[in-house]
């Protein structure tokens, strides 16, 4: 999890290796004047990287690329009813005119159709609230929870990484089960909010809003916590106490030194936490009602009751896009802070 | 006692006309009554009392783990003592929380933040006190002048050196004034060359500011050249206060005059004791003299310690003395420039150093490897310890 936090300095080992140049006077018979000034760009532990690059990559390539050109194509394609394939066919046995034809046989007209239709923006918007609302509540607790982690002693703190880690032994799906049963109406929840006096009758929590959001902060709380405790335990203990003795009260501490210190690990939890609850279809489906409709339950009906792939794929490329929004502002941003050391 | 105090002062003067501890009738600026502090079943720091003056350079020595950084962080509030008192001005400081107390830390790490620039790390304790920002940014320019900074305002701690981070972190800690400036090791990541221009940096600028300075060091070398007065540790207690020629001159132990420079320590009895001076007799039979008045009663276990400076060395038995003088045989000799030290076996198998400065350019007593020399001393060149 602690991978996913973003590096903005650059290894000195890298930053080395640009400079042996005296390792590959070695190696070269006659080293002329003029190259040896100059760093040369491939030594020996740059190129075995570039060797290594290769398996992202061809995962990336397998497994995201080609799936997403697949779902891409679909989305300009026409709807047929029931099955694939979907029409145009690229034929490529007829050459550059087959790929004419089959570029000229594409459409945009499932695009046009879901700006069209409110019932996709109101599931986009509702996804993106959710998503948004659900991602500060996580920040909010999860904060406090990580930045207590890194108080309690070193042994303490495996346990509770333990902790924070040990539902994921259990399936997602059961978890989620689970709470339909606590939460309905002879359920444990309004057992123990009666017990407690907060209510004199049952609460019909099932298919509520509030139902999906304890749902998904529940899930999604290790995806939070992980990477904020990542960062937090980072900051060195006397930050904290150089801040005391220049005078700042521990308010003043946490909020000019604790919080931007952990502003990676903040990022990353909040995307590692946003971008899957945009498309989160189990919670709402299973815990949430009719007034919850998310993107992924829209996407879910396009494909599997409609039978409309290629209305479904533009739902999923539409999606795609809003998500990396965030990502590529967050890259742009870590690019510039790079820039200005 | 006090007469006491200035007799010793007179012989073993401080290095400026500056000695408050030797008047009664100066208060302390901080004064420790009675410190503990344990971490557990361990004591860091035990019934530890100590004065403090104004405008005092103030060493704390000792090895790893014998308190003095403990002392250091319960002056500054980091740390809660078990027991004792901590008075600052006459002031308790029990209950007074580490950002409420007049004094700043430059940490052993440095500890500046990574997120903002210097001048930002530098105004960072002014900001708290809600000063003006014109005056702050007044106040920054003149720090970064006074460690010789400015250019380095805009720059980010990690786009720094560590000398120059080791300056952006004491300009830090003067920011805003401190009654007692605490340094923790301030010199410990520099290199030696480094290490002594910052120390003549470091005694220019207290002399310049007058702000009392506490620092903690494991290196003899540099808390004698630093301090006014230095107390020297072990295992959570204070041996020896007083100032680096008392200290070294006259050690009150034989851990203090091994932890302080170089000695040799001869075993032996007190033998008897006479006006202005005492005899020993050595545990293998040898005279010693010492020009010094010691309050014990013959019989007692006592030490002869002597500095290896002090030793003369020779090819020929010093005539018509028979006290303080020794034979033995070269086993190594260690050119270090200035000086040579020469390890002599004396006859009951002990080693003992002589150190000879080096005035003319080769070594002109052509004394070798394995030559047979006589080793002697003056009285008043050796001390006796009792502990």
């Amino acid at each position: 999890m602690a991978s996913n936090v973003p590096r903005t300095t650059p290894s000195p080992r890298v930053r080395g290796e640009g400079r042996g140049e005296g390792q590959l006077d070695a190696k070269s018979p006659s080293p002329d004047r003029a190259a040896r000034g100059r760093p040369l760009p491939a030594l020996r532990g740059e190129v075995r990287y570039g060797w290594a690059v290769v398996i992202p990559y061809a995962w990336l390539i397998a497994f995201f690329l080609a799936p997403f050109l697949i779902v891409f194509k679909i989305s300009l394609s026409e709807t047929t009813i029931a099955q694939p394939p979907y029409l145009p066919l690229l034929d490529l046995s007829a050459g550059w005119e087959g790929l004419g034809r089959f570029l000229a046989g594409l459409s945009f007209d499932n695009y046009v159709v879901l700006g069209s239709d409110r019932l996709y923006l109101a599931a986009y918007l509702k996804s993106l609230e959710v998503a948004a609302f659900s991602t500060l509540v996580l920040l909010l607790l999860g904060y406090p929870f990580a930045y207590a982690m890194t108080r309690v002693p070193r042994r303490l703190q495996a346990i509770l990484v333990m902790l924070v880690v040990l539902p994921f032994w259990t399936s997602f799906l059961i978890r989620v089960y689970a709470w339909i049963n606590i939460l309905q109406r002879d359920g444990l929840f309004n057992q123990v909010l009666i017990a407690l006096g907060v209510v004199d009758q049952p609460v019909g929590w099932l298919s509520t809003n509030t139902a999906v959001y304890i749902g998904i902060v529940y899930s999604y709380f290790p995806f939070m916590v992980l990477p904020l405790f990542a960062a937090l335990e980072k900051i060195d203990v006397s930050l904290h106490e150089a801040a005391a003795d220049l005078g700042a009260r521990p308010v003043t501490t946490f909020w000019r030194v604790t919080v931007p210190l952990s502003r990676p690990g903040i990022i990353a939890g909040s995307l590692l936490c946003f971008i899957p609850i945009v498309g989160e279809f189990v919670i709402p489906d299973l815990l949430g009602g009719s007034a919850t409709v998310m993107i992924g339950q829209t996407l879910w009906t396009e494909f599997f009751a409609n039978r409309d792939w290629p209305i479904a794929s533009a739902v999923a490329v539409v999606l795609l896009c809003l998500l990396i929004v965030p990502i590529l502002i967050y890259q742009h941003q870590q690019a510039r802070e790079i820039e200005s050391r | 006692m006090a007469g006491q105090a200035e007799r010793v002062n007179s012989r073993f003067g401080a290095k400026r006309d500056f000695a408050p501890w030797a008047d009664p009738g100066s208060r302390p600026l901080v004064r420790f009554e009675q410190v503990t502090k344990r971490f557990g079943a361990t004591s860091a720091v035990e019934e530890l009392s100590l004065d403090i003056f104004a405008g005092e350079f103030f060493a704390l020595l000792g090895p790893s783990g014998c308190g003095k950084t403990t002392l250091l962080r319960v002056l500054a509030g980091f740390e809660v003592p078990g027991e004792g008192r901590i008075l600052l001005d006459g002031v308790d400081l029990a209950g007074t929380p580490p950002h409420r107390r007049p004094t700043n830390m430059m940490f052993q790490s440095y500890a500046l933040f990574p997120h903002l620039t210097v001048e930002r790390n530098i105004a960072f304790g002014l900001e708290q006190e809600r000063m003006p920002s014109r005056e702050i940014t007044a106040r920054v320019a003149e720090m970064l002048a006074l460690v010789k900074l400015e250019g380095f305002a805009r720059r980010k701690p990690d786009q720094l050196s560590g000398g120059e981070r080791q300056r952006v972190a004491l300009a830090r800690s003067l920011a805003k004034r401190p009654r007692v400036l605490l340094l923790d090791e301030p010199m410990a990541a520099l290199d030696k060359k480094l290490r002594a221009e910052t120390q003549f940096e470091l005694i220019e600028l207290q002399a310049r500011l007058g702000t009392t300075f506490v620092i903690v060091t494991h290196d003899q070398e540099e808390a004698m050249t630093l301090s006014d007065r230095m107390a020297v540790m072990e295992r959570g207690r204070i041996v020896q206060v007083g100032t680096p020629a008392e200290i070294y001159e006259r050690p009150n132990s034989r851990y203090v005059a091994d932890f302080v420079g170089d000695v040799n320590l001869l075993e032996g009895r007190l033998a008897s004791l006479d006006p202005g001076g005492a005899a020993i007799r050595g545990s293998d039979g040898a005279a010693f003299r010492v020009a010094q008045e010691v309050d014990t009663a013959p019989g007692t276990p006592v030490w002869v310690a002597l500095r290896p400076e002090k030793v003369r060395i020779g090819r020929e038995r010093p005539e018509d003395v028979r006290e303080n003088v020794l034979a033995g045989t070269v086993a190594e000799i260690a050119y270090l420039g200035s000086v040579s030290v020469y390890k002599v076996a004396l006859e009951n198998g002990a080693l003992m150093k002589a150190a000879v400065s080096n005035q003319a350019r080769s070594s002109e007593r052509n004394i070798g490897r394995s030559d047979r020399v006589w080793l002697s001393w003056p009285p008043e060149a050796a001390i006796v310890l009792t502990r």
